[in-house]
């Protein structure tokens, strides 16, 4: 591969990009940088695409991921500044814009290291390797005799830094490319990255983060402040029975607040109003006829049996090994255990923004998902625009933790700007979120054992019967996967997917299928589902390793012991081994009803895999013998996700989701009548209050430099439930196969 | 009917009009521009739009701009600055506290308000006193950190 370098100087805001920079949600770096017009095209094989060099020496890096407020940030900072070997103050990042960066799947199934970090990696090392090869060139020495101190490259008295070399212009550099967008993409050059032995930033902690300050000073700009002239806001009526559409409106029933205009378009509908108090009040009063519709519930009490009976739409079997029906045939014992796993709500901070600004042949939106790129072609579909003409910027908004309900109102918006002509910002109601938002799916798991006369488990069959765990797919690429795009009539791509377990238990026959329901209402429901953190981790893995905690009693075996005794991967037996001994595991069989005072207190395990990552926890419960108050005081965390980049921020992260996951399994339960959804606030969908946050979280990581880095966002999420339940069943002889785990079920189980 | 209204909010004095029973909460956002207290829930469930009202946290979602009358209003962005946080708020950005920080504005104000009232508080009325407030991200964890190294400093 030639390497030119292109002399042509960056000209500042030249060309019709100037609009773009006034845009909100540029970043500040971005500016600074010259943005786009430094840059060739925004080609997936340039190197320029990834990483560019300031005239001060600064280094800026782009990226299609995004992050979410986990500080993956600093993860991609560390990784360039130390290919690079710059200082990390010297490094900024521009994330997710559509105009500014590739499409590389944004913020998605913990990949922001794992993939979007690899291919800054290898950027930036190609980065510095080209630069080098410059310093030598123009120094005439041969590049294995420079050295490289903070961007200042060095053949003994003779110094030129990144700025002189190539500030301001754009590298010239092809990457090879593996052809494919989105999380896939993978670039790399001809440089080969440091060896873990020369890191001196990887690994350590003390980066700190660049959205904090802001944040606290209450001067950060969060999507729910953009704000630009003309901006009208938007609301949604949603019908009190779901699947009902408006057959008729009365607009005279908002004819007392000013300037309030109405958008109806097939299923569609919502308003307008100058003034957010006014769209609010008239949503309120605005007289809306829906249509007569069966009411498409169950009882809340009979979805498990409905899961149970409805036909299956699709089959997955993952895993098949071994005879599992020999296995059975030949058995001295069978045991089997069904457990249960109730709808959830994203429920993010605040019902979810979205700005459009819908012109003739153009389209500049603002959004707070975590999938920019796919927001585009989503908007770019729905309007018949080129994918070109649509802008969209990425704003940090109330909290993402996969597709929850930002999708959808950023294509309100975008309805409702077409329609009048005008910017228009879209917010609702708390209901507009909670209610309204694509649920994490209901399921029921089903898993059978077969144990031999000397009690060693020879099969395992693992059964899940769910709705989708994605009915509309993983992005709101394409406008059947929005609430607005299914209103207004665009054909439904269902996609029928749950999944199975995480592990590496070497019971000689396993089979692991999953089947997947068809949803309660096929269009716009409030039930509809949705990836939300660990698309199906939690509800399967509460299953899983619950069962291996019944299978260890029904062997007269520690729950520890049986794990070691079947785990196959060192990994997975070192993170099962060492969160045990953090916990001071106490080797017992079945449950010990410990009570110390008024509470019962008892401790559980549970491990799983996902993608490169193992971890495993023990949970340390407390169960009040009266009030049957279940507090989770004490977690115990063994976490390898292969190469560590920053400790610091890897444990923040770990223990938000804990909390988060502790919420889910022990607090949370999407409720609904036969008519609609009926959780629609904090009281009706409580979460994890700050007195039932635990005491502490004690977290091990083990770090293996020598792998790449892994996922760490989620991973987590899939041994927690059933590291809870296994310690209530320790503290209180019960066995919690239905989750939430509440004080009345545990009643329920009491004996 | 709009009404004009004169409010008092990090030292400097605004009016606005608007309907007597609008929230506070929309004249801070969209009236005067104010970006820290947030719209969360509007039924006082969760704290995104706490202000101090005299000194007292007040979910200003529920308040009506009517009945704040001549009462202080500090916000978030009122109570320090970067070149002087306030003690709160140093220790929420020293345990780099948030995600995405949403929520933060009713973690803040709120820890503020029991400090003035507390300053040495134990970890369960540190708790109590947080009880009520949401955090979707989860970050219990740092803000119990942060509240007690504020309450240290």
């Amino acid at each position: 591969m030639t390497i030119q370098v292109n002399r042509r100087e960056f000209l500042a805001g030249s060309g019709a990009l100037t609009v773009s920079v006034l845009l909100p949600g540029l970043t500040k770096q971005a500016q600074a940088a010259g943005t786009q017009a430094s840059r060739l095209g925004l080609k997936p094989d340039q190197l320029s695409s990834y990483i560019s060099i300031t005239h001060d020496g600064r280094v800026v890096g782009w990226t299609g991921k995004v992050d979410m407020g986990q500080g993956t940030e600093i993860g991609w900072i560390k990784m360039i500044a130390e290919e690079l070997d710059v200082a990390p103050e010297r490094v900024s990042m521009v994330q997710g814009n559509t105009e500014e960066t590739v499409d590389q799947g944004g913020a998605s199934g913990s990949t922001g290291i794992w993939f979007g970090g690899i291919a800054l990696r290898n950027a930036a090392a190609e980065a510095r390797l080209t630069l080098v090869e410059m310093a030598a060139a123009k120094f005439g020495v041969p590049a294995a005799q420079l050295t490289v101190d903070n961007g200042i490259i060095s053949a003994g008295a003779k110094k030129i830094s990144y700025g002189e070399l190539i500030g301001g212009k754009h590298f010239d550099v092809q990457l090879e490319w593996n052809q494919e967008y989105g999380n896939e993409l993978k670039v790399q050059g001809r440089a080969k990255p440091k060896s873990p032995s020369e890191y001196k930033l990887i690994g350590r902690a003390g980066t700190k983060r660049r959205d904090i300050v802001a944040k606290v000073l209450g001067t950060a700009t969060n999507m729910v402040d953009v704000k630009l002239p003309g901006m009208l806001h938007g609301r949604m009526l949603r019908p009190p029975v779901a699947g009902a559409v408006p057959v008729a409106v009365d607009e005279s029933s908002v004819k007392h607040i000013p300037r309030v205009k109405v958008v109806w378009q097939k299923d569609f509908i919502g308003l307008v109003a100058p003034k957010q108090w006014d769209a609010i009040r008239a949503a309120r009063a605005l007289k809306v006829t829906w249509s007569e519709v069966k009411p498409p519930f169950p009882d809340q009490k009979d979805i498990y049996n409905h899961i149970r009976a409805a036909k299956s739409m699709k089959r997955d079997e993952d895993v098949k090994v071994g005879d599992t029906d020999a296995a059975f045939a030949n058995a001295a014992k069978i045991v089997e255990a069904t457990y249960e796993w109730p709808f959830h709500s994203h429920a993010s901070m605040a019902p979810a923004c979205g700005v459009a600004d819908m012109r003739e042949g153009e389209a500049t939106v603002w959004t707070g998902g975590q999938k920019p790129h796919f927001c585009r072609e989503g908007i770019a579909k729905m309007f018949n625009l080129p994918e070109e003409k649509v802008k969209v910027m990425f704003m940090t908004g109330p909290g993402s933790y996969g597709r929850n309900d930002s999708g959808d109102a950023t294509m309100d918006a975008a309805v409702l700007s077409k329609a009048v002509g005008k910017p228009v910002r879209v917010q609702g109601m708390r209901h507009d979120g909670t209610q309204w938002d694509p649920k994490s799916p209901a399921s029921v798991h089903t898993s059978r054992a077969a144990i031999d006369r000397d009690g060693k488990v020879i099969g395992w069959q693992f059964e899940t019967k769910a709705f989708s765990r994605r009915e509309f797919f993983r992005d709101e690429g394409s406008p059947e996967r929005t609430l607005a795009g299914q209103l207004l009539g665009w054909p439904l791509k269902p996609v029928w997917l749950l999944g199975v377990p995480g592990e590496s238990y070497s019971f000689a026959a396993r089979r692991k299928t999953s089947d997947t329901i068809a949803p309660l209402i096929d269009r716009a429901s409030p039930l509809r589902s949705s990836h939300f953190r660990d698309p199906g981790g939690p509800q399967i893995h509460f299953a899983s390793e619950s069962f291996m905690d019944e299978l260890a009693l029904a062997t007269n075996t520690d729950a520890v012991e049986f794990r070691l005794r079947y785990l196959s991967n060192p990994r997975d037996v070192q993170v099962v081994k060492t969160a045990a001994e953090k916990a001071g595991w106490q080797p017992h069989v079945g449950a010990r009803k410990q009570l110390r005072g008024d509470v019962y207190v008892g401790q559980g395990l549970s491990y799983a895999v996902r993608g490169a990552t193992r971890v495993a926890v023990v949970a340390e419960v407390e169960v009040h013998k009266q009030t049957h108050r279940i507090w989770v005081r004490r977690y115990f965390i063994a976490h390898d996700c292969g190469q560590v980049i920053a400790p610091d921020l890897l444990r923040q992260t770990l223990e938000a989701q804990i909390v988060q996951t502790t919420s889910r399994a022990v607090y949370e339960e999407v409720k609904f009548d036969n008519n609609n959804v009926t959780s629609v606030d904090w009281q009706t969908y409580p979460i994890l209050d700050m007195k039932d946050a635990p005491e502490t979280i004690d977290i091990t990581l083990i770090d293996r430099p020598e792998l790449p880095p892994g996922g760490a966002g989620e991973a987590t999420c899939r041994p927690l439930p059933a590291a809870i339940a296994n310690a209530i069943f320790d503290a209180t002889g019960v066995r919690m196969r239905q989750a939430p785990f509440t004080p009345a079920r545990l009643k329920a189980g009491w004996v | 009917m709009p009404s004009r209204f004169d409010l008092h909010v990090n030292g400097r004095a605004h009016a606005v009009t608007a309907e007597p029973d609008m929230p506070l909460l929309y004249a801070l956002r969209d009236d005067l521009g104010m970006k820290e207290p947030r719209f969360g829930c509007g039924l006082a469930q969760c704290g995104a739009c706490t202000v101090l009202l005299d000194g007292v946290p007040t979910r200003s979602c529920i308040t009506a701009v009517s009945a704040v009358g001549a009462k202080k209003i500090t916000t978030l962005a009122g109570i320090g600055t970067a070149q002087k946080p306030h003690k709160v708020q140093a220790a929420f950005i020293e345990e780099q506290v948030p995600q995405c920080g949403y929520c933060l504005n009713g973690w803040v104000m709120t820890s503020v308000a029991l400090l003035d009232k507390n300053p040495h508080p134990s970890d369960a009325q540190i708790r109590e006193a947080l009880t009520g407030l949401k955090c979707r991200c989860g970050t219990h964890m740092s803000i119990l950190r942060a509240v007690k190294r504020a309450a240290q400093a």
